[in-house]
């Protein structure tokens, strides 16, 4: 008799119905020497969010192409879950991304898949490690379209559309909108980094969104330079340093 | 054959080098700027003092204006005798064609046109000749210049038009559907062979436009399996001149990017309007497909329609036309092209 624990709790995420049926049928025929179930099924990056937020999974089977969220920016936000499942990437063709899986050492199966390798791919997420949030990073070409936060083991995702300005505290990261604050556990440089086009650092601890910014004000208190950047919408005030006032220049 | 026009052949060796078709606009327009830079230069050469080269050039140009005008009427009209008895006879007669009707032209004007310098007959059709030769020998260059891009074009085709992404898709499509719906499996992999017997084949002459339709059809047919009711296809073909000859592949390529750029990213999917119409003397196909929202238009759109245009002025130099653009959300790709029935 198997013991609950030892079924492995398998996601599908893929666009495709065709995709999604056969992956159903291999994984119908790893079942015999690999115990599993298939909780759910998800049709972009958002759904498969979504179900790892209600059910517990092991195994998320995650094609890289997908409307809305894709394959890549999904993993991204899984591995900032506190215990996250394991991730075999399928693709049928991603030239950047295969490129990127092998120098980084992730796994990943081609489709169309051949049950041998589904299977072992099954096996070895017994035993390896699972990718870090870092190799992900690394391996990802384009910058996430949101941002994760995880609250009581939940993930709730921030479109960077939606985000005012960014600013470090201690070891946090505070995420403005307009509505309210998030706490995220990155680091300010990497955000800069992967959001240069959209966001513009102001001071040391602070990066603001382009197009947040309303103005800029004079004889601003606490500010080095003496200038602040006022903030679209809720008008709240942020000091701009001496080493970043050219963009007060920039922006005018 | 006219349509392939100024489409050379691939062959190095030069036996494969036709005529350039002179019913073709963008030949016309090369010819007279050949040889009025030519006269331009002469003018310039035989001019006794800066003052003058304007007059010298007028009276060159009235006697070389005719020439040119009727040769390139009676080489449009003669192009099927022409291509019919092979380039080096072709050569010939144009030769001896260029004599007569220069002979003729200093007979009529000698008369009433003083001639620059008193210049004899024989130098006027010795320059008449050159001219000749200069043009023939601009043509062939191009050609020559040109064709290799032909095979090129043909070999990028192959990688840049269907996308490993859409065969791997495909066929995984297919695995999924052999156990639960054989029909359906055999069906696909069928279009599967068609569209890849058109891709593999030698693809430099035109084709009717029925086939490239069909060919489309069949690709649509392959994606709407994937993506099932996220794509939606309307087709306009009821004023479709039937019997027009296409460059293969001109429409699948486009209608493959319609599907990657506007139909995958999306979670809804959308619409893909395809029209295939005539329009006075020509063939006109416009698409238009949604732009979903963050879709980044990638290197493989461009060298597709890249491509698309390089292979549109190989076969019709000028005549041909193509555009695109982006209005409430879609984005809509135009091409006219001269209308030339089967067997013309």
């Amino acid at each position: 008799m198997l013991v609950e624990k030892d079924v492995a709790r398998i996601l599908i995420a893929d666009d495709e119905a065709p995709a999604r049926a056969r992956l159903r049928d291999l994984l119908d025929e790893c079942r015999a020497s690999f115990p599993l179930a298939i909780v759910d099924e998800a049709r972009n990056g958002r759904e498969a969010l979504e179900v790892l937020n209600r059910e517990k999974v092991g195994i998320v089977l995650l094609d890289i192409r997908m409307p809305e969220i894709d394959g890549m920016e999904a993993a991204r936000h899984i591995a900032g879950m506190p215990e996250p499942p394991s991730i075999i990437f399928t693709t049928a063709f991603d030239s950047y991304a295969i490129k990127a899986f092998e120098v980084n050492a992730i796994d990943y199966l081609l489709k169309p898949i051949r049950v041998e390798r589904l299977l072992a791919a099954l096996n070895k997420t017994r035993a390896a490690p699972r990718p870090s949030r870092e190799a992900l990073d690394a391996a990802a070409n384009q910058p996430r379209r949101h941002l994760s936060v995880h609250e009581r083991g939940k993930i709730i995702l921030v479109p960077l559309a939606e985000v005012l300005y960014l600013r470090a505290e201690l070891k946090y990261v505070t995420v403005r909108t307009a509505d309210r604050e998030f706490l995220v556990e990155e680091s300010l440089t990497r955000l800069e980094e992967e959001f240069s086009d959209a966001f513009v650092r102001v001071h040391r601890n602070c990066l603001v969104a382009r197009a947040a910014i309303s103005g800029f004000e004079r004889n601003a208190e606490d500010s080095d330079s003496g200038w602040a950047v006022v903030v679209k919408g809720t008008g709240e005030k942020l000091p701009v340093s001496r080493r970043q006032h050219h963009v007060v220049k920039q922006f005018r | 054959m006219a349509k392939c026009g100024a489409v050379a052949s691939i062959n190095q060796t030069g036996a494969g080098i036709r005529l350039p078709n002179f019913c073709n606009l963008g030949v016309m327009l090369r010819s007279l700027l050949v040889v009025n830079s030519l006269l331009a230069a002469a003018a310039v050469v035989r001019a006794p003092s800066p003052d003058a080269i304007w007059l010298e050039f007028l009276v060159m140009a009235a006697f070389g204006e005719p020439v040119l005008i009727a040769s390139i009427v009676v080489l449009c009209a003669a192009r099927r005798f022409l291509g019919a008895i092979g380039y080096p006879a072709a050569i010939a007669v144009i030769a001896v064609f260029e004599l007569a009707i220069t002979g003729l032209l200093f007979q009529a004007s000698s008369s009433f046109l003083p001639f620059p310098g008193g210049m004899t007959f024989a130098q006027v059709a010795l320059a008449s000749l050159f001219m000749v030769a200069v043009v023939l020998g601009y043509f062939d260059l191009r050609a020559r210049a040109l064709s290799p891009a032909v095979a090129e074009a043909r070999i990028q085709a192959l990688q840049a038009r269907i996308r490993p992404h859409f065969l791997y898709n495909s066929i995984n499509a297919v695995l999924s559907l052999i156990r639960t719906e054989p029909r359906r499996a055999e069906r696909a992999l069928e279009d599967l062979a068609d569209l890849f017997r058109v891709l593999m084949a030698e693809n430099r002459t035109l084709a009717p436009i029925g086939n490239e339709v069909e060919l489309a059809r069949q690709y649509l047919a392959l994606e709407s399996l994937r993506l099932g009711e996220r794509l939606k296809v309307t087709w306009h073909t009821e004023t479709m001149p039937a019997d027009a000859m296409v460059p293969p592949l001109i429409l699948q390529p486009l209608v493959e990017n319609a599907v990657y750029h506007g139909i995958e990213p999306s979670e809804a999917g959308g619409e893909i309007v395809i029209v295939v119409a005539r329009d006075a003397g020509r063939v006109l196909m416009e698409l238009t497909n949604p732009l979903p929202g963050a879709t980044k238009r990638t290197a493989g759109n461009r060298m597709a329609i890249d491509n698309i245009r390089e292979r549109l002025q190989l076969h019709y130099d000028a005549e041909a036309s193509m555009s695109s653009e982006v209005r409430d959300g879609r984005y809509r790709v135009t091409i006219r092209i001269p209308y030339l029935a089967a067997g013309a």
